[in-house]
């Protein structure tokens, strides 16, 4: 079966529809689909909810759908990048779940797995377990937290062969693995897509059997803290 | 003299023994790689790294290769790299020794509020719930009081809860406190720093 599509408006072409729950990749700006983020702005579609560790920033990332009023609830660990989330959140006209990083995930990896939910001690004690099921074990308590089972996936890697399989790099691996396995269908945006047989069968990060479609593109890869040292300091 | 940044940085630098994982938070308690010395410290990034490196050379920065503060940085011939599930599910599992965090409030009993401040723009919790409840040991390094001149080591936090029960040690610029049954324990001094100062500094209870 072709997974391979020319452009990312292509790829998502009969996935994507309004009041999705979609899972992306990517930390803060690190390994985020930026091209799919761009073709969902394209696409319209309306009334999404994103689970993703971050927001963007203001005009990157997830930050294009909020300028177009694109997402109705985020579910995210830290926001604190964007000042049109802040804005759309105030006012009210933004929806926020806040989860512990490791528990977003985790929900994710649970999902992924075909587990609907898991106990954790993160966030015993806090706001995060109001009105959740807490439970004991070995004398601790613990809070239970659901999988996230998402309609799309969308991932950024470094390398795909034409199965799928992917591999990324360095530290911006992060939640793309997780968020791949958690939708019912995932596309990956890669910087390179080389031939069957080319890839460490040893290496392969995600196996193929999560991705569904995978496009091609050159990416921005925008840094938002760069931070430097002198030679003469070393 | 109370404690200056850096020297709370390098006491809690003392803290860290040879081959620890360790997970440094943002701010002072990222100044503690500067003063580890020949000590084996691994230092874990939860965004998917171990053995996090220096910032890098001026062109050499790579959008690819960042720590949980999002800056640029570099890798070592120790590094490893993961993803985020990974990354907590060893922060989780209680493979890090440690974490050295800053706080807004710590309490008697070691609670930790250090993520949101009500009516204020709230930003998020990013890891810091996940690591105060997973890693094992936890240490606190802040200013004994506020801009206001009120204690931060408190009978019991006012802000919203990162964790309960989670603290062991606070280094301030006034000393290093433990938490231990019935409230705080004063373990060191800073330099020219004296008992009645800390305890005039601190509304939590103070045992011997």
């Amino acid at each position: 079966m072709k997974k391979i599509y020319d452009t990312a408006t292509e790829a998502l072409d009969g996935v994507i529809s309004d009041g999705m729950l979609i899972a992306a990749g990517g930390f803060g700006l690190c390994g985020i689909p930026e091209l799919l983020l761009e073709a969902i702005k394209q696409s319209g579609a309306k009334n999404l909810t994103f689970a993703s560790n971050n927001a963007g920033v203001d005009d990157f990332g997830i930050g294009i759908l909020l300028q177009t009023k694109q997402v109705k609830k985020m579910i995210s660990s830290y926001v604190g990048e964007n000042a049109e989330f802040m804005r759309q959140y105030l006012s009210g006209e933004l929806e926020l779940e806040f989860n512990p990083q490791g528990t977003l995930a985790e929900r994710m990896r649970a999902g992924g797995a075909g587990i609907p939910g898991f106990y954790t001690k993160t966030g015993v004690g806090t706001v995060i377990a109001e009105g959740k099921e807490q439970k004991e074990f070995n004398g601790e308590t613990y809070i239970m937290e659901e999988g996230i089972f998402a309609d799309l996936a969308i991932v950024k890697a470094w390398k795909a062969d034409d199965t799928g399989n992917l591999i990324f790099r360095k530290t911006a691996r992060n939640f793309n693995v997780p968020a791949a396995t958690c939708g019912r269908i995932c596309v990956a945006e890669v910087e390179e897509i080389v031939p069957r047989g080319s890839l460490d069968p040893d290496a392969i990060h995600l196996p193929g059997i999560y991705v569904h479609r995978i496009i091609q593109g050159s990416h921005e890869k925008r840094i938002e803290q760069r931070t430097t040292r002198k030679k003469e300091d070393a | 003299m109370p404690w200056d940044r850096n020297q709370m940085a390098a006491r809690a630098a003392q803290e860290l023994e040879d081959g620890m994982y360790v997970n440094l938070g943002i701010g002072i308690p990222t100044l503690v790689a500067n003063y580890v010395g020949d000590k084996d410290i691994t230092l874990q990034s939860e965004n998917g790294m171990l053995g996090m490196g220096p910032f890098p050379f001026e062109g050499e920065e790579d959008p690819d290769l960042i720590n949980a503060g999002k800056q640029t940085i570099t890798e070592l011939s120790r590094t490893s790299y993961f993803d985020s599930a990974t990354s907590f599910g060893m922060i989780r599992g209680g493979k890090i020794a440690a974490a050295v965090l800053g706080a807004m409030e710590v309490d008697e009993e070691g609670d930790l509020a250090n993520w949101m401040i009500p009516g204020v723009l709230v930003k998020g919790m990013g890891g810091a719930m996940d690591l105060v409840a997973g890693v094992g040991r936890v240490i606190v390094v802040m200013d004994h009081t506020n801009k206001h001149g009120k204690s931060k080591l408190l009978k019991k936090c006012t802000l919203p809860l990162t964790g309960k029960k989670v603290v062991n040690r606070i280094i301030t610029n006034l000393g290093v406190l433990d938490v231990v049954e019935g409230g705080l324990k004063i373990v060191e001094l800073a330099e020219g720093v004296t008992e009645d100062q800390i305890r005039e500094a601190t509304e939590a209870n103070l045992v011997n």
